[in-house]
């Protein structure tokens, strides 16, 4: 695969160089793993591939979907994140956004991350620009032996600077840098024209509701709630598929299941963890901001 | 032909570019092949006529034609050049012709001024000095002489309008060409999408050391799979049995089932009076390919696809069933984007090109309590 990808064998090149050969061969270094793929021959086979590659490494848990990676990824709190694309439930690149939204601070430091996916020339552009770590299937064991050395090298250099804060501010940031470059996706993924009124349906009765008089939405399970001054409805939609048709410039999403009209925000508040808070006008709803999103709030 | 074609081609895209040496090169030679013809039917015409000496009808007839041309030609050029300014989108004027109506007025005055100032040349290069009344002494010859004029000029015309229809006919139907390439390309492209391609590459890749037989049995199945799509990508409008169709949708369940283990349960069920009906070659492929990857892959616990066939009096019914994420509660028009619209268009237009209105394509959200999507092909049994 890196023959023929000119551009990645010199990013190879470049890593090699970085990472001293005498520290390669140092003794074998511990760590975990918690692999998220959803077809079982693929996951069996790369966890082969590194035991073999990096007896050091323990795979601690290995997960078929989504929710599982994040559920399990927070109670077992790996060093190393093997993450599929394309999963049930939940894309790698979603786990990975609520894994930082939810990761805790008195936590082990956030998991490296490494993507892996068979095809997804968007996502890897993100992951490009992002400067993030990812395999192409079939995972190709040269490939895959450099992916170990550079884990293995951050890992080293985490463990010498002792600070667990860093590696989350660093983790976030890239995330960012992430959603950004994969929202960039190419035309035809946005609505042509925003949302006007939102149709939801409360048993034979479809109400209208004006996009002006949502307050915020919430996504829940299947369904996406809306939430207006005096009640809410539910309506059958992803969130990520409502977001399409929201005019990004009125509608801010503050957290992966929270979408909130930018003029319903009365002020945002932040507490002593620094964790920030938002109040509305006229409804007495608080909403948390993510970490990942909590950088729109720093000018105000 | 290629040549005005491609002239044709540039001065669609840039009508108001300027003509590079070699275009302006190539406009001369096509001038000139009307223009040495044109002289000599007139210069036969004059001389079967008066009987005057060829040598001197070939002068006066190639100073007439050369001024009739010329007017003809500039007056075609800039009436069309000023029909573009003001309606770039004229396809005629895009192909420098301001139309019949602008210029056989424009033919009637070139004619005339190109036929008076080619005899002045003529007489003063043949050196014969003659009263200016000689010709309208014979109202006779001169009607006569007119006529041949316009003969002349209507045929230089109408040799420059069918030019240009021809490579506008040709442009429009290279761009018909390309444009069914690019969507036999595209179908292609969706029917060996890559995504599906290296995953089934990637599961071969570990059954090859873990369990060979079963590794060949797989490859053997991605080798029809490809075969089937490249042979239908090729031949899009032949047709196979319906044990065919069935057999290269049991190849490809397969490989899915190679990578989706339990989570993927699958039916077929073709009656044996049904196997030897002719279809369109793997027709059913792309609504297999949406219940797969839109319906069952993207949930966390599977479920299962039926792919079965009955027969209805004269109608062939084909029905891909899956228990999958559906087709949302806003119906159809908020399919999940990623091509399977693409997959449901490129079915009804084949259904369209085939039967007419005689086949139909239904996609509904499956009514029963196990949800997923329903897609049903109607065809007429020939």
């Amino acid at each position: 695969m890196a023959r023929a990808v000119p551009w990645l064998s010199c990013a190879f090149l470049y890593l090699d160089l970085l990472i001293p050969t005498a520290e390669l061969s140092v003794p074998i270094m511990k760590a975990t793993a918690l692999i998220a793929e959803d077809e079982a021959l693929l996951a069996a086979d790369l966890q082969a591939q590194l035991t073999r590659l990096w007896p050091g490494l323990r795979c601690v848990a290995s997960v078929a979907d989504g929710e599982a990676a994040v559920e399990r990824a927070l109670v077992l709190q790996p060093d190393v994140l093997f993450l599929d694309i394309r999963m049930p439930g939940m894309t790698g690149l979603e786990v990975a956004q609520a894994l930082a939204e939810d990761w805790p601070d008195s936590a082990k430091p956030f998991p490296l991350l490494v993507f892996v996916t068979a095809y997804d020339q968007y996502a890897l552009h993100a992951f490009e620009h992002a400067a993030v770590d990812y395999v192409l299937k079939p995972v190709q064991p040269d490939r895959l032996e450099k992916t170990c050395a550079r884990l293995q090298a951050a890992l080293r250099q985490r463990a010498q600077s002792q600070a667990a804060e860093p590696s989350l501010e660093a983790a976030i940031h890239t995330l960012r840098e992430l959603l950004h470059a994969d929202a960039a996706r190419p035309p035809g993924a946005q609505a042509a024209s925003p949302l006007r009124v939102i149709q939801a349906s409360v048993g034979n009765t479809i109400t209208m509701v004006p996009i002006a008089d949502v307050l915020y939405f919430e996504a829940a399970d299947k369904y996406v709630r809306l939430v207006i001054a005096e009640r809410e409805h539910l309506i059958r939609i992803s969130l990520r598929e409502l977001q399409l048709q929201l005019d990004p410039e009125c509608f801010w999403q503050i957290h992966r299941s929270t979408i909130v009209r930018c003029d319903a925000i009365a002020s945002a508040i932040r507490d002593d963890a620094g964790k920030l808070t938002l109040t509305l006008r006229g409804h007495p709803d608080r909403l948390s901001v993510s970490r990942l999103y909590a950088d729109r709030f720093r000018g105000l | 032909m290629q040549e005005p074609a491609a002239i044709n081609l540039l001065d669609k895209f840039s009508a108001h570019r300027m003509p590079h040496s070699q275009d302006i090169l190539k406009r001369l030679w096509l001038e000139l092949r009307i223009f040495v013809p044109a002289s000599m039917a007139s210069a036969l015409f004059y001389y079967l006529m008066y009987r005057d000496s060829f040598a001197t009808n070939l002068i006066y007839s190639l100073c007439s034609t050369l001024f009739i041309q010329g007017l003809i030609e500039v007056g075609r050029y800039s009436l069309a050049y000023r029909m573009r300014k003001r309606s770039p989108d004229n396809l005629d004027a895009q192909r420098n012709w301001p139309g019949w109506g602008l210029m056989i007025p424009w033919i009637v005055v070139s004619g005339v001024l190109g036929y008076v100032a080619g005899r002045e040349l003529g007489d003063l290069l043949t050196g014969v000095h003659r009263a200016p009344a000689t010709i309208t002494d014979n109202p006779r010859a001169l009607l006569l002489s007119m006529t041949g004029v316009f003969v002349l000029s209507l045929g230089i015309t109408y040799f420059f309008y069918s030019r240009g229809r021809m490579a506008a006919m040709e442009t429009r139907a290279e761009a018909a060409m390309r444009s069914a390439a690019e969507s036999q390309l595209k179908l292609l492209e969706s029917q060996l999408e890559p995504h599906m391609l290296f995953n089934t590459l990637a599961n071969l890749r570990v059954l090859i050391a873990q369990d060979p037989p079963r590794a060949q049995a797989m490859l053997d199945r991605l080798i029809a799979f490809l075969r089937a799509t490249l042979d239908a990508s090729r031949s899009g409008s032949g047709s196979h049995s319906l044990s065919a169709e069935f057999a290269r949708i049991g190849d490809y369940l397969e490989l899915m089932q190679t990578r989706m283990g339990t989570r993927l349960n699958r039916r077929l069920d073709l009656p044996d009076d049904l196997a030897g009906l002719p279809v369109p070659p793997l027709l059913l492929q792309p609504l297999v390919e949406n219940a797969i990857k839109h319906g069952l892959e993207p949930t966390v616990a599977g479920g299962w696809i039926r792919v079965a066939a009955q027969r209805e009096g004269s109608m062939l019914v084909l029905s891909v069933r899956d228990t999958g994420a559906g087709i949302g509660g806003a119906g159809l028009d908020v399919l999940p984007p990623g091509g399977s619209q693409f997959g449901i268009q490129q079915v009804r237009e084949r259904l369209a090109a085939l039967y007419g209105k005689a086949a139909t394509l239904e996609l509904i959200a499956a009514s029963d309590g196990e949800g997923g999507t329903l897609a049903i092909v109607r065809l007429p049994v020939s």
